[in-house]
């Protein structure tokens, strides 16, 4: 084998500018797909902690059919307390599951007594929904003195919000509401904080203390529209899901029917058809990288058995036999991919470095002031050197058996 | 002792929708040790005959024995095998490996083909670089040795595995005469020292005069009332 790798490389070296150029094209291929693996994850998992860990929570628990009609807020699809406790049951014993928040959600009307909008409302408890949440702080862009403490009697607004209605921290204002019996109901609020808005549903509402939405809306005792939940680790969502929507999924109605729904982040935020999208991005480069390595490595091991034809047919008369040749042309082929792929990755990973020193710059929808931190895994790097490496002897696979099966005459007869 | 033998053997090429034939029902024997040569015009078979000798080609009738083993009956992987372990070579245009150096182009049979451990490996090479008056030249690539130095070079890869049988297709056609002759004379030498049968095709009247059998090639067939027997030149 040591003989075969050292025959093989020096053949490389022999056509050094075709060797290089070849490389070459491999290489830009692996630091193309190492660029955009890098970006394009460093933007999803960006914006995936920004709306999980700002608003939404990894998973979401509602009452059934209160997700179709999600725009509304209906208050008539309230978790009862006895629900909420059920739920709240399973979540302390799933594990993997670090925090979770009760939300009251409704639709109301803010004024400032001088001009009144329409609203829509978050009634948390604000350690649990820091806890869940923890993004919520670092939108809090004028906030209390002492930390991003919500307590009864106040309220934080949606930068627009507060920005068209000239609302400052330390102003008073009244939320409007009508409950699901259908009488109107106000309370007066401070403000004490201003929320940068973000991308999706749930991005412009505003928050108050859990107990002011429970009078508000004269909830005795209180109901909750949502049960906001975070994982610990962000690889193990999809298996919180299921193990939370199965221990809830006993929980039927009269007529049979689940009285819960259980949704990951993916189901509610449309952000998770641009995260689909990044990743249908990812397939096509790759795509494009499996192309750029079989046709870099079939062009060079093409000309090189058809250059190299006599030198094959002197090996064959010598007794080499045909496996052996076989074995020379793919080793060339393998030696070839690892060359392009050891170039291009570390150019990639050179590249991405320090991209991830600077940072990227990025705006998306309300988050305008994105920065990237592109970062690819050990795996990830493995993947596309392995993958590169079997496309190199997949590409001299065919030239490689065409040599071996030269006839040994006919080659030695080639000029 | 016959090292090989041929009984009214033919091969005919086809070319198209034309049947060429090349060997026309030869006979012949070859005893080990000897010193023979196919002499011919371009066309005679001369090649043809070599190639079939050395299981690179088979007849498509009569039949070709080579060291006890019939030549048509083999597989591609076992005549290449019977090549690497019996046969020689050495070509008109030297052939050698361009990556390789000479040291490592004579070490080539022995360690791609019969896999010899490293030890028995350099003593043989070494000992035929000497033989062939190459050793000082081991560890030049061909492109840096002249055509009679790199034909030595070819003489000796053909040796190195101790062959019953060398081929030789017109092995002095590239060179010039004072060359050819050193040529000639090196692989005698090496026939009497080694015992090696070489065979060789040639239309070099120089070379003819120095070889000990001749058979003549006219359009297939054995000319001069030799067909079957050696005849001494």
């Amino acid at each position: 084998m040591r003989e075969i790798l050292r025959i093989a490389a020096r053949n490389l070296l022999r056509y050094r500018r075709r060797t290089a150029l070849a490389s070459l094209l491999i290489a830009v291929g692996v630091v193309s797909l190492l660029l955009f693996l890098a970006v394009g994850g460093a933007f999803k998992s960006t914006m995936i902690e920004s709306i999980t860990g700002s608003m939404m929570g990894h998973i979401q628990v509602h009452h059934r059919g209160y997700v179709a009609s999600l725009d509304t807020l209906p208050l008539n699809l309230q978790l009862k307390p006895p629900q909420a406790r059920k739920i709240e049951g399973e979540l302390e014993k799933t594990p993997g599951i670090e925090a979770y928040s009760k939300r009251i959600k409704f639709g109301g009307m803010y004024s400032n007594y001088l001009e009144t909008t329409n609203i829509r409302v978050n009634g948390v408890m604000p350690e649990r929904e820091l806890a869940t949440c923890p993004g919520i702080a670092d939108r809090l862009i004028d906030g209390p003195a002492d930390g991003p403490t919500l307590r009864p009697g106040e309220i934080w607004l949606p930068k627009l919000l507060a920005d068209g209605l000239k609302v400052k921290p330390g102003d008073e204002g009244v939320i409007i509401a009508t409950n699901n019996d259908g009488s109107v109901n106000g309370v007066s609020l401070k403000v004490t904080g201003i929320l940068e808005s973000a991308t999706g549903p749930g991005g412009r509402d505003a928050y108050i203390h859990f107990q002011d939405a429970a009078e508000l809306l004269r909830m005795e005792p209180p109901e909750v529209s949502e049960i906001a939940v975070r994982v610990a680790h962000f690889g193990q969502v999809h298996a919180v899901h299921a193990a939370l929507a199965g221990a809830l999924a006993g929980e039927v109605n009269q007529k049979g029917k689940p009285v819960f729904e259980v949704h990951t982040w993916e189901k509610l935020h449309p952000f998770a058809n641009v995260a689909r999208s990044v990743d249908l991005v990812t397939r096509f480069m790759l795509v494009v990288l499996v192309a750029v390595v079989l046709v870099a490595v079939v062009n060079v091991m093409m000309m090189a058995v058809y250059e190299r034809t006599r030198e094959i047919g002197t090996m064959a008369a010598l007794g080499t036999q045909p496996s052996t040749i076989l074995g020379l042309f793919v080793t060339e082929g393998l030696l070839l991919g690892a060359l392009g792929a050891a170039a291009g990755l570390v150019l990639g990973l050179a590249a991405v470095y320090t991209m991830n020193l600077v940072g990227v710059s990025m705006a998306f929808g309300q988050n305008t002031d994105l920065i990237l931190r592109p970062t690819v895994t050990i795996g990830q790097v493995a993947v596309v050197a392995g993958l590169v490496m079997a496309l190199a002897v997949l590409g001299s696979l065919q030239p490689a058996y065409r040599a071996s099966r030269l006839d040994p005459i006919e080659a030695l007869r080639h000029v | 002792m016959s090292l090989t033998s041929a009984e009214n053997i033919t091969k005919t090429y086809t070319m198209g929708e034309v049947q060429v034939p090349a060997i026309r029902g030869v006979s012949f024997q070859l005893q080990a040790g000897s010193f023979v040569s196919f002499v011919g015009p371009s066309g005679s078979g001369k090649t043809t005959l070599l190639n079939m000798l050395g299981c690179l080609d088979h007849p498509d009738s009569g039949r070709l024995t080579v060291l006890d083993t019939e030549v048509a009956g083999l597989s591609r992987r076992a005549a290449a095998a019977f090549r690497g372990r019996h046969l020689g070579f050495i070509f008109q245009d030297f052939n050698l490996v361009p990556v390789l150096t000479a040291y490592e182009n004579v070490e080539y049979p022995l360690l791609v083909v019969q896999r010899r451990p490293e030890a028995e490996r350099r003593q043989r090479v070494m000992e035929l670089l000497e033989a062939v008056g190459m050793a000082e030249h081991r560890d030049k690539r061909p492109g840096q040795l002249s055509g009679g130095q790199k034909q030595r070079v070819a003489v000796a890869r053909a040796l190195v595995t101790h062959p019953a049988l060398v081929l030789a297709d017109e092995p002095t056609a590239n060179l010039d005469s004072v060359t050819s002759q050193a040529i000639v004379e090196l692989m005698k030498r090496m026939r009497d020292t080694l015992g090696t049968t070489f065979v060789f095709s040639t239309h070099d009247t120089h070379l003819v005069e120095q070889i000990e059998t001749v058979y003549h090639l006219v359009d297939g067939r054995i000319q001069d009332g030799a067909e079957g027997v050696s005849s001494d030149a």
